[in-house]
């Protein structure tokens, strides 16, 4: 047993880490979030270029075939450097849904597409009313002569901006909020009916709501089998949340450790502020939330990779169980932790930690948006009570 | 990254479950679970263990011990947790036998670590006094030379099980030059000498686990004395370290936890059992996913271990986190207990679940109390982890 990475892993980390200390400054992320893109595809070509973007893939479909504790790894340090690049929103859930489906074969091109930093990618599946219940859908597709067209409006869309194609959950059978009945739709950004307001949240990422207007689709552009798109949603938002996780992990440390620098530096009574035991306790408070986090981080990212390496179904199946219930309580652990430790780094940095210009704040709203993608801490906490006490 | 366990400790876990399930009797469990019967049922489960090679784990192979690796010790703890068995007394195989096989003479080894690993000999733990709690350093118990003797004068407090123990282990000031930790000493006490008394402190659970202990001009053997004179905050300091790993009880939460759900299926509240109240499943969920979370950190602690990095200071994060934990878990047990929570017995109304918890719960108190209270811990990950000075 061991939790180190390996040599290849170590070397991915840290080309990461260095990529964004040498070329991602806050002043050059400012200036990115504010942007028509809200992020910067000269980065996207070079994450493209370095290989970052084929992590997650299968090497048959041209990737490292990298599995859910790598793309922690990825999203660790773009957390760090809180990165605006739509790593999640493109290649792990957009592409992680073409790549993992049954039918990835038909999907090789696109697939190519995004490893080579070309085409970019949104999974639109929140609707206004829907709140974080994925089967909660009410976006329609009708069969007519062939095509399904759907109806409908999709909202919050991370990367829904710049997407050029859109996986698009949509009822095809079933009432609003069945979890049958649902398909997953590859649709054009450009197609005809398709219609887009784009918005920039607090955390400087921007994200689109998507406008379905009678939108013809033909009926090969299914992902998955019609009416079974559930399952695999809920599996590439599984996989997310764990990535997510990583990313807020990564804004964490750093808030641990420019809070802890800051109280070393800022003198008030004649000393270091962080020679107050009041205060070094509540960064002791702090590191070990964030330790704990990191610890369900780690066994979330390596229940899920156990679960997809089963061969047996039904060892496959009790594994999907147990991963399930792994993420949900790293989702909450998340919330909680994310909620902790950027009130706390605010607080200890007191009058300057209110500011615009100091990277604190920013990190903190990222944490704050993370909490509400995918489901909050309660949504997750009331799931996770489910799967335990049924 | 490799999170699983290889074949042969798979095959040991089978074998510890097997052990459990055929040796931790329905008599013990009954007798270990009173607190009239308590102290003679401990010992007979230990002289089970003692037959079955399985008394020391941590121990070296050469004094006795198991010399099993790591990764079987973290089996072994989690196993014995999920049958419910208790741990052994940690005073003589956890606390002092460790000093005893590091720092001890060959004439000590001879003498006491047998009849540690038999439980012939009930040790108990002489360290805090009335005036030295978390300074534990500021000790003012007296150990003066007088030819072959040292003449003890002091107390001892909070001192748990004193009135069973054969033996006891004490640090005492043997000198009051230069630091408090610098004149002080690690000393084997025979229980029988004349000038010890015993005060009996009944705890807030109502039941008399710790005692004080008097030291009248009591006349010590010098060979008593552990290493040199005045090292003995060196030898204690190292006993700390081994008391904090051992505490954070992830497979005793474990197991709390599932009584809990059991006894909350047949709670009803509302009209339905409590498992589906949803304050109640909020509750249970959030000690569970901190569990979670504690049991992969402990994880991490024995990856470490395997790969020769002994525990550093994050055994204080095992020790704050589990603590908090253990007392979560209880106050959760008193809380499904209801109206039964304050009841003083468990024979005549048939329902132990309340009189566990309400004990549990008082006595649990002193888990972020003891071991060095979970602020010290704080202290120390502050100035060790973080680098605050």
């Amino acid at each position: 047993m061991n939790f180190d990475y390996s040599e290849e892993q170590t070397l991915i980390k840290d080309s990461v880490a260095k990529y964004l200390q040498n070329n991602y400054d806050f002043d050059t992320r400012k200036k990115i979030a504010a942007s028509e893109l809200g992020y910067s595809n000269e980065h996207w070509q070079q994450f493209a270029e370095l290989g970052w973007l084929a992590i997650p893939f299968a090497e048959h479909l041209g990737g490292f075939g990298g599995n859910a504790i790598d793309d922690a790894i990825v999203m660790e340090e773009l957390g760090k450097g809180l990165a605006l690049e739509p790593y999640l929103a493109c290649v792990i859930m957009f592409g992680g849904l073409l790549a993992n489906g049954p039918d990835a074969s038909r999907h090789e091109q696109d697939i190519a597409a995004i490893i080579d930093g070309s085409l970019q990618g949104a999974v639109a599946f929140t609707e206004t009313q829907s709140r974080y219940e994925l089967a909660d859908v009410k976006t329609t597709a009708s069969l007519s002569n062939g095509q399904y067209i759907l109806n409908g409006e999709k909202v919050v869309v991370a990367n829904g901006q710049a997407a050029d194609k859109l996986i698009i959950s949509a009822r095809t059978a079933g009432e609003q909020s069945d979890t049958t009945g649902i398909t997953l739709f590859y649709v054009d950004a450009n197609a005809a009916g398709v219609s887009k307001t784009d918005y920039p949240m607090m955390d400087g990422h921007r994200v689109a709501n998507i406008t379905l207007t009678d939108v013809a689709v033909d009926s090969e552009n299914i992902v998955g089998e019609v009416h079974h798109g559930y399952d695999n949603l809920a599996r590439a938002i599984d996989r997310a949340i764990i990535a997510t996780a990583a990313e807020a992990l990564g804004i964490m440390e750093k808030l641990l450790h420019t809070t802890v620098a800051y109280t070393q530096t800022r003198k008030q009574f004649g000393v270091a502020i962080g020679s107050f035991q009041a205060l070094q306790h509540r960064m002791v408070d702090m590191f070990i939330n964030v330790e704990q986090t990191r610890s369900l981080l780690l066994r979330s990212a390596c229940s899920n990779v156990a679960a997809h390496q089963a061969s047996d179904p039904n060892t496959c199946e009790e594994l999907l169980k147990q991963s399930k219930q792994d993420t949900l309580a790293l989702k909450v652990m998340v919330a909680q932790v994310g909620k902790l430790v950027g009130d706390e780094a605010l607080q200890m940095h007191g009058g300057i930690g209110m500011t615009d210009e100091l990277d604190v704040g920013h990190y903190v709203k990222r944490l704050l948006r993370i909490n509400t993608m995918f489901g909050d801490e309660d949504y997750s906490m009331q799931a996770f009570a489910k799967g335990s006490l049924g | 990254m490799d999170i699983t366990f290889s074949d042969s400790d798979q095959a040991f876990r089978t074998e510890v479950r097997q052990f459990f399930a055929e040796s931790y009797t329905d008599d013990l469990k009954q007798r270990l679970g009173s607190s009239a019967t308590f102290s003679e049922a401990i010992i007979d489960w230990q002289k089970v263990l003692y037959q079955q090679g399985w008394i020391a784990p941590d121990w070296p192979a050469e004094y006795g011990g198991t010399g099993w690796s790591s990764a079987k010790k973290f089996i072994y703890e989690t196993e014995r947790a999920q049958a419910g068995v208790p741990d052994v007394l940690p005073f003589g195989l956890k606390m002092v036998g460790p000093v005893i096989y590091n720092f001890g003479t060959d004439e000590q080894k001879t003498k006491f670590l047998p009849a540690i690993l038999n439980s012939d000999h009930w040790w108990c733990q002489g360290y805090s006094e009335p005036g030295a709690g978390s300074d534990l350093a500021s000790l003012s118990t007296r150990a003066e030379r007088d030819g072959d003797h040292y003449v003890v004068n002091g107390a001892k407090v909070w001192t748990s099980y004193a009135q069973y123990a054969d033996w006891i282990f004490c640090l005492v000031r043997t000198s009051s030059d230069g630091k408090p930790q610098q004149g002080i000493s690690f000393l084997l006490i025979d229980m029988t000498l004349p000038g010890i008394s015993i005060n009996p402190i009944i705890g807030i659970d109502n039941r008399h686990t710790l005692n004080e202990v008097v030291f009248d001009n009591v006349r010590v053997p010098v060979d008593g004395l552990i290493g040199e004179e005045n090292k003995g905050w060196t030898y204690a300091k190292s006993l700390l370290a081994h008391e904090r790993n051992a505490i954070a009880g992830v497979g005793d939460i474990k197991n709390g936890l599932s009584a809990i759900h059991e006894h909350a299926e047949k709670t009803m509240s509302a009209g339905q059992p409590l498992t589906r109240d949803p304050a109640f499943r909020a509750r249970f969920s959030q000690i569970q996913i901190d569990v979670m979370a504690l049991e992969y950190s402990e994880l991490r602690t024995v990856a470490k271990s395997i790969s020769g990095q002994g525990p550093g200071p994050e055994s204080s994060l095992l020790k704050i986190r589990g603590t908090e934990l253990q007392q979560r878990v209880q106050e959760l047990m008193l809380y499904v207990a209801g109206n039964f929570a304050g009841a003083q017995t468990s024979d005549s109304i048939g329902n132990d679940f309340a009189d566990r918890a309400r004990v549990e719960y008082m006595y649990g108190r002193a888990a972020t109390v003891y071991g060095g209270s979970n602020e010290i811990q704080k202290n120390i990950i502050a100035k060790a982890i973080l680098g605050l000075g």
